[in-house]
């Protein structure tokens, strides 16, 4: 028999057919929607007089739009009220799961869906946003759709796709003190630009991914899409299955042992071909910082803003247009830089793990005055976590408090946006011209780089206080 | 979506000589609230054409009125990103039909094809000379045939072929879309589901 990559049996599973000289149509087990990306595909729904095809195989929530302080009262801002009521009622009219504000499932819907075990490894799983990248730390082919394919997914079940290429990106190594998942990703990016993955699905391996948490593993597949690639995903192991069990969609019983022996069989065969193939090696990453407009645009936190010599024509001319935008020129170095905010949160890194590792950081240190905090949960499951573990108290302590769950500031759909001109260390994904507010300057980092700015106030190395 | 038949555009193009275009650039996210696929033209490129205070930035290629036409000529790795249609809706509604650069990003390439633009594809090399071209006269007109799949530059008759997925050309020249496909095959769909 062939030798197959893990996208290939997945995909294989999930492919009802092939359309001469086009693309396959590939049956979709779960789909998540949220308020941005759905309302014109319920309208098209309308338009054609269609019902949703499989109801109980959709999940929606809001979390690009809403809030992160009061979300007892009714959304202030009536645009985005609208779009939150809008899904509310087609959930309602198409029999489809509704986490609202407030309730114990709501959250980013890319936190959710591995929380309620919604999320599970072999699982064709689509949402109309690109960092739906993220589910495929659990082995599953997960991937960002826009609202056209939203729209058949409700109609059918199924999207037109052309099968992507296979990429394997093996990062070796044991990471060292100070250095997490966000930093690989950064680094992996820095590596091979933003649009080194394009065309392609990533497989991550080697010992410095096995050694992830899930968290870890969610944060590195969720920015796989910064890469250009579709989505990112990593086989399932003990890791994996211990983080499912006793969820609550997760199977239960003799349906769980079934489930545990498929899954343990999904994993590229030892000889499967991939059409690109990268190795990293994890002792070389140190924590990331970018400096740019796209999280291509990363440097280690030690080192200085890559200089100009080599690039000429429009690849020089981008390049100058995004330091620019930043206030920053070639060759400065990154340490000790202003930074007016910290934002930690996001489907990057919005999960408990990131709150434990921001917390035990500033435990007993104070914030910086001059830095505005923004700390915002992923889901309510992570607040109440939060709360329950009494990191919110070490929080207080600090100066810093927690904001209500969301996507918040890092797209700036809501009221959370950083103000021109301003430096925002952000946890998030983008630091695209204008992504956390109109003229923000956006630097990414992991949640222990944010904490030692945050405490610093300045761009600060985290490993020189740990 | 419903949108016009494409089968052969001629027409002078407007050149935006950026790399990495990304969505939240084309359409950024404080303009996706709407709920209705309508007006999102007027928000294309909405931080790169305006100022703050909402006057236009003149020296924006789409502001400047020596450019004109249905064709965006952009740098490589264009529409990276969020996976935002509204992306796609806002360059159609806006009056483009043709996209051309070295490179799109994937997502942005399916939503821009079901929505009736078309993403021409064409070397790093020959992406440079439209520009020249288009630096020189931006008057100049070029040409895409979708039948041919061709695009040429009618001033000197250069000419490089695109690629594109039959299904989805099919589609585009006769205004179908994957819905209207994949609602035909239901019962097939409900087939497989059985043996899942």
């Amino acid at each position: 028999m062939e030798a197959k990559t893990l996208f290939d049996k997945i995909w294989d599973a999930h492919e009802i057919e092939k359309v001469k000289g086009g693309p396959s149509v590939l049956y979709i087990d779960r789909h998540l929607i949220h308020e941005v990306t759905s309302p014109v595909a319920f309208l098209g729904l309308k338009t054609r007089g269609l019902k949703v095809f499989r109801p109980d195989q959709t999940t929606a929530t809001p979390d690009h739009n809403v809030p992160t302080t009061n979300q007892h009262l009714t959304i202030m801002d009536e645009l985005s009220r609208h779009q939150v009521d809008m899904l509310k009622r087609n959930c309602q009219e198409h029999d489809i799961v509704y986490h609202d504000l407030q309730t114990d499932g709501h959250g980013i819907v890319h936190i959710i869906g591995p929380e309620l075990g919604l999320t599970k490894p072999g699982m064709t799983i689509v949402c109309g946003d690109s960092h739906t990248s993220t589910h495929g730390a659990f082995g599953a082919i997960a991937f960002g759709i826009g609202t056209s394919e939203v729209e058949m997914v409700l109609a059918s079940q199924c999207i037109m796709q052309p099968k992507p290429k296979k990429m394997r990106i093996t990062v070796n190594g044991k990471l060292k003190k100070g250095v997490t998942a966000k930093d690989i990703a950064l680094y992996i990016i820095s590596q091979i630009s933003t649009s080194g993955g394009t065309g392609h699905f990533i497989e991550y391996a080697g010992s410095a991914i096995t050694s992830l948490s899930m968290e870890g593993r969610m944060t590195l597949c969720n920015l796989s899409i910064e890469s250009g690639a579709r989505g990112g995903m990593i086989a399932p192991d003990e890791t994996t299955i211990n983080y499912v069990k006793g969820r609550q969609y997760a199977p239960i019983g003799k349906d769980w042992d079934e489930a545990v022996e498929q899954w343990n069989n999904l994993k590229s065969d030892p000889d499967a071909v991939f059409d690109t193939e990268y190795t990293f090696d994890a002792t070389q990453i140190e924590p990331m910082i970018t400096y740019g407009t796209n999280p291509g645009m990363g440097v280690g936190i030690t080192q200085s803003i890559p200089k100009t010599e080599g690039m000429e024509g429009s690849d020089k001319n981008t390049y100058l247009k995004a330091l620019q935008y930043m206030g920053y020129s070639e060759g400065e170095k990154m340490l000790g830089k202003k930074v007016d905010y910290v934002f930690v949160g996001s489907c990057t890194n919005g999960r408990i793990e990131d709150f434990r590792a921001f917390t035990a950081f500033v435990k007993g240190r104070k914030k910086a005055q001059g830095v505005t905090a923004w700390l915002v949960p992923g889901s309510q499951k992570v607040e109440k976590q939060i709360r329950a573990e009494g990191l919110d108290k070490v929080l207080t302590e600090a100066g810093f408090e927690l904001r209500q769950p969301g996507c918040s500031a890092c797209l700036a759909m809501n009221e959370d946006k950083i103000p021109e001109g301003k430096y925002a260390v952000s946890t998030s994904n983008r630091n695209f011209e204008g992504r956390q507010g109109p003229g923000a300057r956006t630097m990414l980092a992991s949640p222990l780089t944010a904490a030692a700015a945050a405490i610093t106030g300045v761009i600060t190395d985290p490993r020189e206080f740990l | 979506m419903a949108y016009d038949k494409f089968s052969k555009i001629t027409s002078p193009a407007i050149p935006l000589p950026v790399e990495n275009v990304d969505t939240d650039q084309i359409i950024p996210a404080r303009y996706l609230k709407a709920v209705e696929r309508k007006g999102f033209g007027d928000n294309l490129f909405r931080d790169w054409r305006y100022n703050r205070d909402g006057s236009p930035k003149t020296e924006f290629p789409l502001n400047n009125p020596m450019y004109s036409g249905k064709i965006l000529i952009g740098g490589k790795n264009f529409g990276s990103g969020s996976s935002r249609e509204h992306a796609a809706w806002a360059l159609y509604d806006y009056g483009f039909r043709v996209v051309v650069s070295s490179f799109f990003a994937d997502i942005f390439k399916n939503n821009a094809l079901n929505n009736g633009l078309l993403p021409v594809v064409v070397p790093g090399e020959f992406l440079q000379r439209i520009f020249k071209t288009i630096e020189k006269n931006p008057d100049a007109e070029f040409e895409v045939d979708l039948q041919k799949q061709k695009f040429t530059i009618l001033e000197s008759g250069e000419s490089v072929e695109f690629e594109i997925n039959p299904y989805k050309k099919h589609c585009l020249q006769n205004g179908l879309d994957d819905i209207d496909y994949l609602v035909a095959m239901k019962d097939k769909i409900a087939a497989f589901e059985k043996t899942k």
